[in-house]
């Protein structure tokens, strides 16, 4: 474990995975909408639904949701903040099959995007992204991360690794899931380096590719 | 890459002629991408915090489920009236340990050292040293590597997770991060700092993790100062030349089969332990009433 893994982080108690964690989750889905939640539906499953009030896991994804870090010091104020920034939200448990114990279901809508994402708090406040859009993915929204939609057709990861390798971008790792064979597929991305904007336009022409999501990990959209 | 093991850790401090503190700032800086002019920032920003929780902390504030806070205000009143045993340096431990993981079960912005639920352990044996002068920024900077050091070994060997190792791996490693800082702090040996650790997790060797109603306030606010108190006893043995009889990677190792064989109800569920008495059930019954679910 890294130095400051172990010492850090720096955070809103009470607990790393059901409020570090839950305020990642937030935020990571923010990002990945790439703009503000209008709307968003929260279940929690698990752990998140019996002991999430009292840990203020309901408070810290809301707060993820408006763009807070852990460490925001507002977070336990984001239900007035979502008021005022506008933003519905819906929070209630969840059945879920095999999941984990520290699980969300966030569905989001802004003003632009839609998009519905399950993720899990796997401890000391980092997070697994699960699923994106219904299909399975595994990441932990701590890399810069390209996620692809896409038909499952030949030639659709070849362009993808092609434009990155043209912009001097090297893939951390990479994972391709698919609904069924020939159905909808993901590709999701970890890399390096900082992931172009102009990248999304670019790869959203190619053929077969439905949506291009990019996720840096500085950026707050 | 991080030491695995603390005689490895000792060993590479005493062939490379530098100290435990410098040790562990370097086996970090390949792994994490910074440079030590940006780790050693990062460590000033988590004392920086340490040190703001505890002057920020409300005497009224109270827990969601009203379980917790307070406490602090009333140890530091006692302390001020002379009620208490132990002298200045345990009353301020006990008052400030409570002050950090009360702030933690109230929302507000702690360090997780190693985990939230033990974030009181190192700011209560260090902020009291800070305060009367016996250790400036710089030294206790260098004090947080050697803790940090320690716990990364912790988490290489066993867990620091309550849910995997119960609150050994939790209070117990944090307790045994504190001995080695505060035996750093005050010049013993790398071989005594270790000694310390040992000690402390060994004492602590078997600590539950028993929540009640599964929030991080009963009995873990309190825990923290065992955890802290503990930490001042073993670096203190330590200093006096007193040696840990099994290595400290032995008892690391110990801890972790321990956690592997408690029950789940002692690791985090709620389940066991205190949660699991009547008055703990009670409490659990009477937040869920009033949570009406989620």
């Amino acid at each position: 474990m890294r130095l400051f893994d172990v010492l850090g982080p720096v955070m809103i108690g009470p607990s790393s995975s059901h409020t570090a964690g839950a305020a990642r989750i937030g935020r990571t889905a923010r990002q990945l909408l790439g703009e503000q939640p209008i709307r968003a539906d929260i279940g929690l499953y698990g752990s998140f639904a019996t002991t999430g009030r009292g840990h203020g896991t309901d408070r810290a994804i809301v707060a993820g949701l408006l763009g807070m870090k852990p460490d925001d010091p507002r977070l336990p104020d984001s239900f007035a903040l979502a008021r005022e920034a506008g933003m519905q939200f819906e929070i209630h448990p969840v059945e879920l099959r095999a999941a984990h114990p520290n699980t969300a279901v966030l569905t989001l809508e802004g003003e632009h995007r839609r998009l519905s994402l399950t993720a899990a708090s796997v401890g000391g406040g980092r997070i697994r992204v699960t699923s994106i859009d219904g299909v399975s993915a595994d990441f932990g929204g701590d890399s810069n991360t390209l996620i692809i939609h896409n038909e499952d057709t030949p030639g659709c990861i070849a362009e993808v690794t092609n434009a990155l390798a043209r912009r001097r971008i090297n893939v951390a790792s990479m994972q391709v899931f698919r609904s069924a064979p020939g159905g909808e597929a993901v590709m999701v991305l970890e890399c390096d380096s900082h992931i172009p904007e102009d990248l999304e336009p670019q790869l959203t022409a190619v053929p077969g590719i439905r949506k291009v999501t990019c996720l840096n990990v500085d950026d707050t959209p | 890459m991080s030491f695995l093991s603390c005689a490895e850790m000792l060993t590479y401090a005493h062939e490379q002629g530098i100290t435990l503190a410098q040790a562990v700032l370097q086996s970090d800086l390949a792994e994490s991408r910074l440079t030590e002019a940006e780790s050693r920032a990062q460590m000033r920003r988590l004392w920086q915090v340490m040190q703001a929780t505890s002057r920020d902390y409300e005497p009224a504030r109270r827990s969601r489920s009203g379980l917790v806070g307070g406490d602090a205000a009333k140890v530091e009143q006692a302390a001020a009236a002379g009620l208490l045993l132990g002298g200045d340096y345990l009353s301020a431990v006990t008052a400030e340990a409570l002050k950090t993981a009360e702030c933690n079960a109230c929302m507000k912005r702690i360090v997780a050292a190693p985990t939230a639920g033990s974030c009181g352990v190192l700011p209560a044996v260090l902020l009291p040293l800070a305060r009367s002068g016996e250790a400036d920024d710089d030294a206790i900077c260098e004090a947080l590597y050697v803790a940090a050091g320690f716990g990364q070994v912790i988490a290489a060997r066993a867990t620091l997770a309550g849910a995997e190792g119960g609150c050994q791996a939790e209070v117990g490693a944090a307790s045994a991060m504190a001995a080695a800082a505060l035996c750093y702090l005050k010049r013993g040996s790398p071989a005594a700092c270790a000694a310390a650790a040992a000690m402390a997790l060994g004492n602590l060797l078997g600590l539950v993790c028993d929540p009640v109603a599964g929030l991080v306030e009963v009995p873990c606010v309190k825990r923290n100062v065992v955890g802290a108190v503990n930490a001042v006893s073993c670096a203190n043995m330590a200093l006096a030349g007193i040696d840990s009889a099994i290595p400290c990677d032995e008892v690391i190792d110990a801890m972790g089969r321990v956690g592997r064989q408690l029950s789940p109800d002692l690791r985090e569920t709620g389940a066991g332990g205190l949660a699991a008495t009547p008055t703990g059930r009670a409490i659990a019954r009477r937040l869920a009433a009033e949570a009406g679910g989620v």
